[in-house]
């Protein structure tokens, strides 16, 4: 078996001290491999974005481990893990957040800029991600005059800057019709099948349970087993469309 | 790419502008305050800043020019006969009363000096000359208190402390700090607007032989006489500044109103720049998430700042200049030397870098899983 993309083992968080203390995460074990697309799913509440937030290195967990490309993050200091998100991770938000100020290309370009990518190799790149993303005719306009669907795209090809192995999308089709999400989501599901990102995505939305290889559902911060060692499909098997495997609580 | 600081500066014209706004609204309000503090210290300060004299000889311990105690005329030929003097000459400056065309009474401050030295006498002037003021009842004032004293041409015959007096020239910008206009005259008729005896003078101006240390001198001629107090320039400048400006409720005022500007200026500041890093608070959490290091979005906030402070400061620069020239035909004298335009310059950064550093701490304790936040 390769080594998966993340692999979480016993990840529990906790917020909050004493009687406030409110766990949002209890024992989580979840593998998710590279050229994989994993749905998280769950009620408001259970813990989706709390493990989004851990997987992507963005909170420490309390306790447990993640690891990433085999390499544990879980216990490395907090100025260490920009490090590791932008080497490794490419974020898609629920509300884009793309800078208003920046046309389509330098929203891309800045996520360059942080890998120090600059000037004509940093526009050529932009460009060639924007075209990936079918936004070539958009370079130059604002997020402001962007439809839903097309600034979820540009999000999308920012998380592509830094040529991440993982991408981790929080409800990327919440804010979009169901046009525009199809075509975020097959996007997405190309770039897991096609370049073997490891894709996870926390929704809520059932429309797109066909696109996902995986589906892994969460209740109160737990994921019932066999969410760990689930069996890692090559990137050609999962093209067919085959029915996701699906664990449910 | 532009860079990111920029953008977030100039994306939002609106918000620019109004960012903007506070910042030149600041600095001009420094720049301004510290400006009447400096032109009203200038002031108080004039007559002996530009009397060419290197050493005031005055009645014991007097507190500032305009109160000198009268002292006997003789005390000169001792100072004369000193070696190391040049020259030296008697001077009065003292309060009188101007009797305006309409029969009522103004506050002058009378300086009688000899025409025929270079010391004490008006500058600036715009009309008529120093010989002129050879002439019997001749004076001299400002164009300034033209109209405060009701004279409406050269010549014009009025009456001091009783006496005729006739202007035979106009000074430009020699303001006074207190609201009494300074008159020019020679010493002999200072001495009549000020009823002063024959053999009374106020003070005596002393210039020294070139090259001779100005300090052993001053201890010379302070040991001729128990009586009478001497001053180099400098320090009869600082005593009466100290004097008016931190003895005098008028001084502390404009000092206070100096430093208000500044605590206000900076607050204002802080505040606009504050709110502008606030404005884009869910796009440095976005940065965080994407991998930006606490370092790359420092770079950011602060050259938002430097930007600020920059465009802020040449934009306050031409204000300040409108706003100085407009102040020279009203009633307050705003100074603005080059210096406080440099100084100004650092502080305007350094008030910007300051404030920038404020939010620079709330970015640092950002939490980035608040994107995750809808």
């Amino acid at each position: 078996m390769k080594t998966p993309a993340i692999a979480v083992r016993g990840v529990t968080k906790v917020f909050g001290w004493g009687d406030a203390a409110v766990r949002a995460l209890d024992g989580v074990n979840l593998d998710v491999a590279r050229g994989e697309v994993v749905l998280l799913m769950g009620p408001s509440g259970s813990g989706k974005t709390t493990l989004l937030s851990v997987m992507g290195c963005i909170l420490h967990p309390t306790a447990g481990s993640v690891r990433i490309h085999g390499r544990e993050v879980s216990g490395l200091p907090e100025r260490e893990l920009p490090t590791v998100r932008l080497e490794n991770i490419g974020f898609v938000f629920q509300g884009f957040n793309l800078f208003p100020t920046l046309t389509a290309a330098e929203n891309v370009e800045l996520a360059l800029d942080l890998k120090n990518v600059r000037g004509r190799e940093a526009k050529r790149r932009a460009r060639s991600l924007l075209e990936l993303v079918g936004l070539t005719d958009k370079l130059d306009v604002y997020p402001e005059d962007l439809s839903g669907g097309q600034k979820q795209r540009v999000a999308i090809a920012r998380a592509l800057a830094g040529d991440p192995q993982i991408v981790l999308a929080d409800e990327p089709t919440a804010a979009l019709d169901w046009s525009s999400g199809r075509t975020v989501i097959e996007l997405l599901r190309k770039l897991a099948h096609e370049r073997g990102r490891a894709v996870v995505l926390v929704t809520h939305d059932t429309r797109i349970l066909e696109f996902g290889d995986r589906i892994v559902h969460i209740e109160d911060g737990r994921i019932p087993e066999p969410s760990v060692g689930a069996p890692i499909l090559a990137p050609a098997a999962e093209t067919t469309g085959a029915i996701p495997t699906s664990v449910t609580a | 790419m532009a860079s990111l600081a920029w953008r977030n500066l100039f994306h939002d014209k609106v918000r620019f502008s109004v960012t903007l706004t506070g910042i030149v609204f600041a600095i001009v309000l420094i720049i301004v305050q510290i400006g009447l503090f400096l032109g009203f210290s200038t002031a108080t300060t004039a007559v002996i800043d530009h009397s060419g004299a290197d050493l005031w000889i005055g009645s014991k311990h007097v507190p500032y020019i305009e109160t000198g105690a009268a002292f006997s005329e003789r005390k000169l030929y001792p100072v004369l006969a000193t070696p190391g003097v040049q020259t030296a000459t008697k001077y009065v400056v003292r309060w009188s009363q101007w009797k305006r065309a309409d029969g009522s009474n103004e506050g002058v401050l009378i300086v009688g000096f000899n025409p025929d030295q270079p010391l004490g006498g008006p500058w600036n002037i715009v009309a008529g000359s120093v010989a002129a003021l050879k002439a019997p009842d001749a004076v001299m004032i400002d164009t300034f208190y033209q109209q405060k004293l009701q004279v409406t041409h050269l010549g014009q015959v009025v009456e001091i402390d009783g006496r005729r007096a006739r202007v035979v020239g106009f000074t430009q910008g020699i303001r006074s700090f207190t609201t009494s206009p300074y008159v020019f005259t020679t010493f002999k008729n200072g001495q009549n607007y000020a009823q002063l005896r024959e053999d009374q003078t106020i003070y005596i101006l002393v210039k020294a032989v070139p090259g001779t240390e100005i300090a052993a001198l001053k201890r010379r001629l302070a040991a001729l006489d128990k009586d009478v107090d001497v001053f180099t320039t400098a320090e009869f400048s600082r005593r009466t500044r100290f004097y008016w400006m931190f003895t005098t409720g008028a001084g502390i005022a404009v000092l206070l109103a100096a430093l208000m500007g500044l605590v206000v200026g900076v607050v204002v500041v802080a505040q606009t720049i504050y709110a502008t890093t606030m404005d884009h608070l869910r796009e440095f959490g976005t940065l965080k998430a994407m991998g930006a290091s606490n370092r790359y979005i420092y770079r950011v906030i602060l050259k938002q700042a430097v930007l600020s402070a920059v465009i802020g400061y040449a934009v306050a620069l031409v204000v300040s200049v409108f706003v100085v020239r407009g102040s020279e035909s009203g009633g307050a004298a705003i100074l603005f030397p080059w210096e406080l335009g440099a100084v100004m310059f650092f502080v305007a950064l350094a008030m910007c870098i300051g404030a920038s550093v404020v939010s620079i701490n709330k970015v640092t304790k950002l939490d980035p899983a608040m994107v995750f936040k809808g």
